[in-house]
C-alpha cells in the first residue's frame, strides 16, 4: 500500500515537472506579454501544485506525518500566483506595451480613456469595444 | 528506481528554468522579464520540493515557503515600479 502511494507521489512530481516544462515552452513561443502571462501564471502554478501535492503525499506515506508547511506552501502558491500575474499584466498595459496584432478586443482601453484611474464600475458605462 | 524518476523530474525542471532564462535575457519589454523571473522562482520552488523527496528529508520545506514569499514580493515590487515609477510613494494620491 505504501509503495503504491509512493509511486503515485512520484508520478505526480514527474507530471508537475512536465507541466512546468510546457509552461516554459509557452513562455518562449507565445507572441505577446499578455499571452505569455497565461503560460507564466496558470500552467506554472498548476505544475508546482502537482509537485507539492506529490511531495505532501510522499512524506505522509513514507514518514507517516502530515507536513503543514507543504500545505501552507500549496495554499500560498495557489493564492499569490494569479495575483502576481494580474499585477504584471496591468503594469505592462499601463506602461505602454503594445498588444499582439492578432488580438481581438481590448476591454481595458475604454476604462482608461473614460475614467483614468477609476475601477471596474465605470467599465459598464463606457462604450462597448469595437471589434476590428 | 525511485531516484531515477526524481532525477528525471529535476532535469525537466532545469530545462524549464533554461527556457525562462531565455525569455529573461531576450524579452522585448521589462514586463516579459518580470514574468520570466516570476516563473523561475516558482519552478525553483518545485525543484526544492523534488529535492526534498530525492534526499528523503523534510528539512528543506521551509525553503519552499521562503522562496514562494520572496518571489511574490519581488514580482509585486517590480510591477509596481514599472507601473508608477517608484516603489514607495509619499502622500496619499493612489
Amino acid at each position: 500500500m505504501a509503495t503504491i502511494v509512493e509511486w503515485i507521489a512520484i508520478a505526480l512530481a514527474l507530471a508537475g515537472a512536465i507541466v512546468c516544462a510546457i509552461s516554459a515552452f509557452g513562455l518562449i513561443r507565445l507572441p505577446d506579454v499578455y499571452l505569455r502571462s497565461h503560460a507564466a501564471t496558470k500552467s506554472a502554478a498548476l505544475g508546482v501544485l502537482f509537485v507539492l501535492v506529490g511531495a505532501f503525499l510522499f512524506f505522509w506515506v513514507v514518514d507517516g506525518e502530515i507536513n503543514a508547511k507543504l500545505l501552507l506552501a500549496i495554499l500560498f502558491v495557489f493564492i499569490t500566483s494569479p495575483v502576481a500575474g494580474h499585477l504584471n499584466g496591468r503594469a505592462a498595459y499601463r506602461s505602454g506595451v503594445k498588444l499582439w496584432k492578432g488580438s481581438v478586443r481590448d476591454d481595458f482601453k475604454p476604462v482608461l480613456e473614460s475614467g483614468g484611474k477609476s475601477g471596474p464600475e465605470t467599465a459598464h458605462e463606457a462604450e462597448p469595444p469595437k471589434r476590428p | 528506481m525511485i531516484n531515477v524518476f526524481l532525477n528525471l523530474a529535476l532535469a525537466i525542471l532545469a530545462l524549464a528554468v533554461l527556457g525562462c532564462a531565455y525569455r529573461l535575457i531576450v524579452g522585448p519589454s521589462r514586463s516579459d522579464r518580470i514574468a520570466a523571473l516570476d516563473t523561475i522562482g516558482i519552478v525553483l520552488l518545485a525543484m526544492v520540493a523534488v529535492l526534498c523527496m530525492r534526499l528523503d528529508t523534510q528539512a528543506l520545506t521551509e525553503i519552499i515557503l521562503v522562496i514562494g514569499i520572496l518571489t511574490f514580493i519581488g514580482t509585486t515590487v517590480l510591477a509596481r515600479y514599472i507601473e508608477r515609477g517608484s516603489v514607495i510613494e509619499d502622500g496619499d494620491d493612489r
